[in-house]
């Protein structure tokens, strides 16, 4: 029976988290300030620019977990706010947009290799 | 059979592939049932859904299950390079093979497709250093997201595609001349 519900419970956790490939969860202060937890879409932002538009030019080290970012510095137009600026994309008054994922989501990569991927088997 | 009943199969029929076809599984989730955003958060239908942006894209079986590069090369999707005017673009054209004569085929490290999204700096000098031959690359190193796996398995094609770095056949490369 024990077995059985183990099983059950390996079969139910991939179910539970489909995030997309290379999605970012940010959630140093998200979840202690009241707020929902970012979700950064890296297929979203790639469309739209290169890597090196914000790991060379915003400073995003490439390293998930390495960024302190914090809302300060992307209203003084740092990191996020270098386009979230309501210019080039919407602005930091658009809270819902970015902080959109479930409450107390733990940070890091989802959908890569903290999970599908091989790199954390 | 006579002409209502063929109708009512045919029809029949129809009704039965349309519900198949809306019931096979989606390739991308929709946002509110990724497990990850919020569906109780408002702003969430105001997001681009994955199906949406990543379907018109040439099609991969792993990662986002689209060919970055080839959508690049198309013209499919022609994202910004620089957001500053000031900022130099740099692509650089040259093919490096490492790792050879061992039991994977080479590895062909292809700087276009690398630099076309990335700067140079976002490698060098820190993760690899900008002189053949004197980097030491360890698979394991890269499962664990070090050096390659850094992006490889975390937004780039993932580690399971063996086979699109080790590329090159041993037997295609010189061997080193034998020591006297």
């Amino acid at each position: 029976m024990k077995a059985l519900a183990c099983g059950l419970a390996l079969l139910l956790v991939p179910l539970a988290l489909q995030a997309e490939y290379g999605d970012v969860v940010l959630n140093r202060r998200s979840d202690a300030s009241g707020v929902r937890p970012v979700v950064f879409p890296h297929w979203f932002h790639r469309i739209r620019f290169r890597c090196k538009v914000c790991h060379q030019e915003l400073g995003f080290k490439m390293r998930a977990g390495a960024n302190d970012v914090q809302m300060a510095d992307i209203l003084d137009g740092k990191f996020c706010g270098m386009c979230h600026n309501n210019t080039v994309a919407w602005g930091p008054d658009r809270c819902d947009l970015c902080h959109s994922a479930l409450p107390r989501t733990p940070p890091g990569i989802v959908g890569g290799a903290q999970t599908s991927g091989p790199g954390r088997w | 059979m006579t002409g209502a009943w063929r109708k009512f199969f045919v029809w029949g029929l129809g009704i039965v592939s349309a519900a198949a076809l809306a019931a096979a599984p989606a390739l991308w989730i929709a946002l509110e049932k990724d497990g990850l955003h919020d569906p109780a958060n408002p702003g969430i239908k105001l997001l681009q859904q994955p199906a949406e942006a990543l379907a018109p894209l040439p099609r991969d079986t792993a990662g986002n299950l689209v060919r970055w590069v080839q959508a690049l090369d198309s013209g499919a999707i022609n994202p910004r390079t620089n957001i500053l005017p000031g900022t130099p673009v740099r692509v650089l054209d040259q093919d490096i093979i490492v790792s050879k004569f061992g039991s994977m085929p080479a590895v062909k490290f292809p700087h276009r497709q690398h630099t076309l999204w990335l700067d140079c700096s976002n490698c060098h000098n820190g993760l690899f250093k900008d002189k053949i031959g004197a980097n030491k690359f360890s698979m394991v190193a890269i499962l664990n997201g070090e050096q390659c796996g850094l992006c490889h398995g975390a937004v780039a094609f993932p580690l399971t595609e063996c086979n699109r770095c080790h590329s090159v056949p041993n037997a295609s490369l010189r061997r080193p001349r034998a020591a006297p």
